[in-house]
């Protein structure tokens, strides 16, 4: 009985410490940053209302649909494309990195850091530090788009080539397979759905992210809203805005339904 | 014995061929997935180089400003003591708006779950949300700051908002995982909702909120320096857009990128420390 009321009591105690955590972590960065939440609580509402006020297209707005269209467009092309290739970098790296298909632990190792590493480097500056070189053009956007995914996918791949069971690769080895061999027949078939899964996830996710690195770099789709936005045109950026959500939820719905598919 | 087998095997003339292979979606899938890929990759290289600008010439001037960033790190215009300020400013923005987010998030998901909320109010939520996660945060906090002004409000109104619609569609389809037995043991002995949900629901959901928790609080981080830097927010990313887009002081850059970089892997760190814990406790 004793017992019992012992768990009971530190139980109560782990739970009033855990609140206590929760709150001080709740408190501690509202201090330091001064919100003010009536101020943010107000501005939700008026968010909304500003937003349907003035974001909605007119027809002055539809003059800019051509230029509108032809930017997402050319945003998706380069965000495909940066991934892809980005997926090929990052399948030759994951192969020298991961467990199952490298025996070396020190490169496994130096994959492992690099793509840590990229995968932490804020995107920010990788956006400015193109911009500064490659000036203001759709390259910029595809090289800064490249090195934001490439930790991602690295790490991704290795985690799926881990996954291949030690089985396979020793059932072609001892039939005296050469590497790539091993790689072609037996690992890669292997985990083709989820690799190919991970590359559509970054895709969506790349084609969502490109308006934040339009902005920074000044390319696509951010860059145009972000023309609009700053010179008061807010029915055309309200147009964009439209143009992003249906994009992004018809990539989304396609994603998901290629990844059913992939995963039967 | 074995060796004479295999080898007999691959003399054969027609090598037994695995006929569910060969007509299985997920390949065919696959294979059209990939060509379509690779043409629209080849599409994006030919017509990607620019006109205004000497490829050689930029990469040059790119490698050598990495140089600049990675190996000779530097203060510049600010002082340390500033650019750790900013930085914690930025850790505390994704601290509180993950915590304001999965709050709201978990009582929103109640009603998003197709196992615990009516249907018609499950899928009116879930397109909500789609909608709210399809306008890229950016957007969200350049609109409040335009409403409320700029300044850290905005921010965190904004980078909220999206937290919020991306942890309901994760919390609801953990909700959804749960058996459902287990809801039903308690329903039919007659226990309220709330109770439902305190001794059904949030036991078998609570380490999948934590580390999805988790993953939004590393998202929410790359987005509070983002969105300094896009919407001068202030934190560590205006020091960041500064120094490289204002006093173009790269060695600068690269002291910022390295802080962030520390706190980054600190923070993967953990991670990975939660999931074993995790795991062990399950």
């Amino acid at each position: 009985m004793a017992e019992l009321a012992q768990f009971f009591n530190r139980q109560r105690w782990q739970r009033a410490a855990t609140l206590m955590v929760l709150a001080l972590l709740l408190v501690l960065p509202q201090w330091l940053l001064h919100v003010d939440f009536a101020d943010a609580l107000f501005g939700i509402g008026a968010g909304w209302q500003w937003l349907g006020k003035n974001f909605m297209p007119n027809q002055a707005a539809l003059g800019d649909l051509g230029e509108i269209l032809h930017q997402l467009g050319r945003t998706i092309v380069i965000a495909v494309a940066a991934t892809s290739i980005a997926g090929v970098v990052a399948l030759l790296l994951a192969l020298a990195g991961a467990k199952t298909t490298s025996r070396l632990p020190l490169v496994q190792m130096g994959v492992r850091l690099f793509a840590s590493c990229m995968r932490n480097i804020p995107f920010v500056a990788w956006a400015l530090v193109l911009l500064f070189s490659f000036k203001q053009n759709d390259f910029t956007g595809f090289l800064a788009l490249f090195l934001m995914t490439i930790g991602y996918l690295t790490r991704a791949f290795v985690e799926t080539l881990e996954e291949v069971p030690r089985g396979v690769i020793e059932a072609l080895e001892v039939t005296g397979a050469r590497y790539w061999q091993i790689i072609g027949q037996g690992v890669l078939p292997a985990v083709s759905a989820p690799l190919m899964s991970w590359l559509l996830y970054m895709i969506e996710n790349n084609i969502r992210d490109a308006t934040l690195v339009g902005m920074l770099t000044g390319t696509g789709i951010g860059f145009i809203f972000d023309l609009y936005f700053k010179s008061f045109r807010y029915p055309s950026a309200g147009l964009v805005v439209l143009a992003i959500i249906a994009v992004t939820i018809a990539i989304e719905l396609t994603s998901t339904k290629l990844r059913q598919v992939l995963a039967q | 014995m074995i060796e004479s087998d295999i080898s007999s095997q691959r003399r054969a003339p027609h090598p037994p061929a695995a006929p569910h292979a060969i007509a299985n979606p997920a390949r065919k899938t696959t294979r059209i997935l990939l060509a379509s890929l690779a043409l629209i990759t080849l599409y994006a290289l030919a017509t990607i180089a620019p006109d205004n600008v000497d490829l050689g010439v930029a990469g040059k001037s790119f490698l050598h400003n990495l140089d600049l960033m990675f190996l000779h790190p530097h203060l510049g215009q600010d002082t340390l003591a500033q650019l750790v300020d900013a930085l914690v400013r930025s850790i505390a923005l994704a601290l509180l708006t993950t915590l304001i987010g999965a709050g709201i998030a978990f009582v929103l998901a109640l009603f998003t779950a197709r196992n615990l909320a009516p249907a018609p109010l499950a899928t009116a939520m879930r397109s909500l949300m789609a909608l709210i996660r399809a306008i890229p945060t950016i957007l969200w906090v350049l609109v409040y700051a335009t409403v409320i002004g700029l300044g850290t409000e905005a921010a965190v109104v904004g980078l909220s908002f999206h937290s919020v619609a991306y942890l309901v569609k994760a919390f609801a389809e953990s909700f959804e995982a749960v058996p459902q037995e287990k809801l039903d043991a308690l329903r039919v002995s007659g226990a309220r909702f709330s109770l439902v949900i305190r001794h059904a629901l949030w036991p078998s959901v609570r380490p999948s909120l934590l580390s999805w928790t988790f993953i939004r609080f590393e998202i929410n981080f790359t987005n509070a320096v983002a969105v300094g830097a896009a919407a001068g927010t202030g934190g560590i990313g205006y020091y960041l857009f500064m120094s490289s887009a204002f006093y173009f002081d790269f060695q600068e850059v690269g002291l910022i990128v390295y802080l962030v970089l520390a706190f980054a892997i600190l923070l993967e760190m953990i991670a990975v420390a939660m999931r074993k814990h995790l795991a062990k406790t399950v």
